[in-house]
């Protein structure tokens, strides 16, 4: 509750919102973040620097007319054993956007995300202990986060 | 109350699951008259198959509102599809349905 306190006091006082504005206040800290999605979000970064090039599918639309619903298509069946299907939008403010861990389900995952702006989507797959990724460009031409 | 949408359906051994969850995804980063919208997302979201855990996904701000997912599951028609979530406000949800 302290900090639903501090975000109205913040909103109160101009000069902290410029504050949250210049980036001083770091999304994470406005966040409410489970343990599991930050250490998620810390595997992703790893993974997102050190993976290799997948041999999955990763469907996306090269230009998105509404960067609040972007459809993602993840297809990874051809792959055995698939434990984690991870999407990361690289200039969101928050680039983990979602991470599905899969016991038992296919290695495919569709879903629908929001992009602030014009950036790579990465998909990472991990299977078997090893995480390769695919990326690929989506144009935004009309915000959906913030603004 | 948040209303969940769930279509199992069974093809070929595979179950395609179909989800869709009234919620409106609040990233906490958005403004509204200037002043920020407080963060309203789903955090946590599982789905079981016939009791046992096939899916469990962690969510961000960045889904869209009413998220969409969709997967698939190796299963029979008859199955039982059961998916739970819990938002960032503790609010939890959940719906079953057998698969067709």
């Amino acid at each position: 509750m302290k900090r639903r306190l501090f975000l109205k006091s913040a909103m109160a006082g101009s000069a902290v919102a410029t504050a949250v504005g210049a980036g001083l206040l770091t999304p994470s800290m406005v966040f409410a973040k489970t343990e599991a999605f930050k250490t998620a979000i810390k595997a992703a970064d790893t993974a997102v620097t050190s993976a290799g090039k997948g041999s999955f599918k990763l469907k996306v639309p090269k230009i998105a007319e509404n960067g609040a619903v972007v459809p993602v298509t993840v297809d990874a069946s051809n792959i055995e054993g698939v434990t984690n299907i991870s999407l990361v939008i690289k200039k969101n403010g928050t680039p983990l956007a979602a991470s599905f861990n899969l016991t038992g389900a296919q290695g495919y995952v569709s879903t629908r995300v929001k992009m602030g702006k014009t950036s790579p989507v990465i998909a990472l797959v991990t299977a078997g202990g090893t995480t390769t990724q695919v990326s690929q460009e989506v144009k935004v031409t009309i915000g959906g986060c913030g603004g | 109350m948040a209303k969940i949408k769930l279509k199992p359906k069974a093809k070929k051994g595979v179950i395609v699951i179909k989800a869709l969850i009234k919620h409106p995804m609040e990233s906490g980063l958005r403004k509204k008259k200037g002043k920020l919208v407080p963060a309203n997302h789903i955090v946590n979201m599982t789905l079981s198959h016939n009791g046992n855990k096939v899916v469990d996904a962690d969510t961000s701000g960045a889904v869209s509102k009413d998220p969409y997912f969709k997967f698939n599951v190796p299963g029979a028609k008859g199955d039982t599809i059961e998916i739970k979530y819990k938002d960032n406000m503790g609010k939890t949800g959940s719906a079953t349905a057998k698969s067709k």
